[in-house]
């Protein structure tokens, strides 16, 4: 008798406690601090300088040095959070947060913003 | 003699996380002979490994397997640490160490689930999960991820841990280990459970020994081979003996893995409170140039990872042997006249990792 029924205080106890799953739509997820789920860009900050795109395993992140423009496909990107380490201006960020799933691989762009066009006329005042 | 036929088991079977194929040539219901297919998943890692730069290999290298993806990051780093001569900080080790050690807990704890639903006990199967859940929120609050953590980086770590988070460890460690004390005397005393697992699959320590098999798969029929004994890492101040049985049956497995998992418990207990303060990283300097051989304790055994670099961004050749690869004789040799329904426990007795081994 002592080696059958060894599961059943286990499965008692579970009548009676609560379930350990979040009731998620109606709770919210509380994530751990630094917890890895998307990278976010300061584009104030960036100056184009591709090192993300070299960097990035998977090729996720497509950078347009002529429009400014900052391209990540977030169905490709891995979350490693690799292109933060190595971005010199330290514009980019890892947020918690994971991708919502979608019906096709879309991208996001993210473009900054021309900055006044003021130095050439400067230049032509010099001259 | 009976009539031979041949049964195909796999590779979509209930007890079966992952794509393998067996050819079973039966004889009324015992099996005479088992031949293994693999190919399902296969990947091209390897391949992949000469088309990035070594550093960003880190995290593709990771993603190997799922349930021992900090080891195998580990490795790689490890291996590519050797070849440039840089010596790691002790912090960063101990730290390798202790989220290696909870990663055996992680693995441990997955596949006496699965072990649990292989045998038709599905809620102990979901129990031992609840257990898991917690290691992977332990992860998720250090490294930032709850299955792939890519914290390692040639020359250390990427993330450090504060006293705060330490204390966090142990404290989640003992309500762990209160749990998995509980859930144990199911999986160690139950006498339907043992029915099923006492003499099954029987390998002895010269078969095991003679088929190369590796990990809790060997320690289970005595062989008291171990890669933590190399003494890399922390192991070389921890205090470590690996845990064997005579048995070599499925329950052996079962008790073993059982037993590494308080063990991980204590080496990481101990580690906590031995580690060293200072710096987690070490400067690289330069390109690898050279080959080495690294060898590492994984959760389900020893895996083996052959670097090989000539002084370019871009790694020439990375062989990994997984532990599974190694397995996969002793397994075969198992199913020999084994009964046809113990095939699904025998497979799984050998805690397979298809992917990693087709990478």
């Amino acid at each position: 008798m002592s080696s059958i029924m060894k599961f059943a205080p286990i499965a008692l106890k579970n009548f009676f406690s609560k379930p350990v799953t979040v009731k998620y739509p109606a709770e919210p997820i509380i994530y751990p601090e630094g917890s890895r789920g998307h990278v976010v860009i300061d584009s104030e900050q960036c100056i184009s300088c591709g090192m993300c795109q070299r960097v990035c395993p998977t090729g996720a992140i497509t950078v347009d040095r002529e429009a400014k423009t900052w391209t990540i496909n977030r169905f490709d990107c891995l979350a490693c959070a690799y292109c933060v380490l190595k971005c010199p201006k330290k514009c980019l960020e890892i947020k918690e947060g994971y991708q919502a799933p979608g019906k096709t691989k879309y991208s996001e762009t993210c473009t900054k913003e021309p900055e006044e066009k003021i130095e050439p006329e400067e230049k032509k005042e010099e001259n | 003699m009976g009539k031979r036929s041949i049964i195909p088991y796999g590779p979509q079977h209930p007890v079966l996380p992952e794509p393998i194929h067996l050819d079973l040539v039966v004889e009324d219901e015992r099996i005479i002979e088992a031949i293994p297919s693999i190919g399902f998943v296969h990947r091209g890692l390897e391949s992949l490994i000469t088309k990035k730069d070594y550093n960003a290999m880190v995290y593709v290298v990771e993603r190997t397997c799922g349930i021992c993806s900090f080891m195998h990051g580990m490795t790689y780093c490890e291996g590519i640490e050797q070849i440039m001569n840089i010596e790691v900080p002790g912090r960063a080790m101990y730290l390798r160490t202790i989220w290696g050690e909870m990663s055996r807990i992680h693995s441990h704890l997955l596949w006496l689930g699965l072990l649990a639903d292989g045998y038709g006990f599905e809620s102990l199967f979901y129990q031992t999960w609840r257990i898991r859940e917690k290691v992977l929120d332990i992860f998720e609050a250090t490294t930032g991820g709850r299955v792939i953590f890519s914290v390692n980086k040639v020359g250390g770590c990427i993330r450090d841990m504060n006293q705060d988070k330490l204390n966090m460890i142990l404290r989640e460690l003992d309500d762990i280990e209160k749990k998995v004390k509980e859930i144990q005397k199911t999986f160690l005393f139950d006498y339907s459970v043992q029915s099923r697992l006492k003499g099954i699959g029987i390998l002895t320590k010269e078969q095991v020994h003679d088929l190369s098999c590796v990990g809790p798969f060997a320690r289970a029929s005595g062989l008291d081979m171990d890669m933590r004994y190399l003494g890399k890492d922390a192991y070389k101040d921890l205090e470590f003996h690996a845990i064997t049985s005579n048995d070599g049956d499925c329950y052996a497995r079962c008790e073993v893995r059982v037993r590494e998992i308080f063990q991980s418990i204590d080496l990481i207990r101990e580690a906590i409170g031995k580690i060293p303060d200072g710096e987690i990283d070490a400067p690289v300097k330069g390109l690898p140039n050279g080959e080495t051989f690294m060898r590492v304790e994984q959760p389900r055994g020893e895996a083996i990872y052959y670097i090989k670099t000539s002084g370019k961004a871009f790694v020439d050749r990375l062989r990994i042997r997984t532990p599974t690869f190694a397995n996969l004789p002793g397994l075969c040799e198992t199913l020999k006249g084994a009964n046809l329904a113990d095939v699904g426990l025998l497979v799984l007795s050998i805690d397979p990792c298809i992917s990693c081994t087709e990478r």
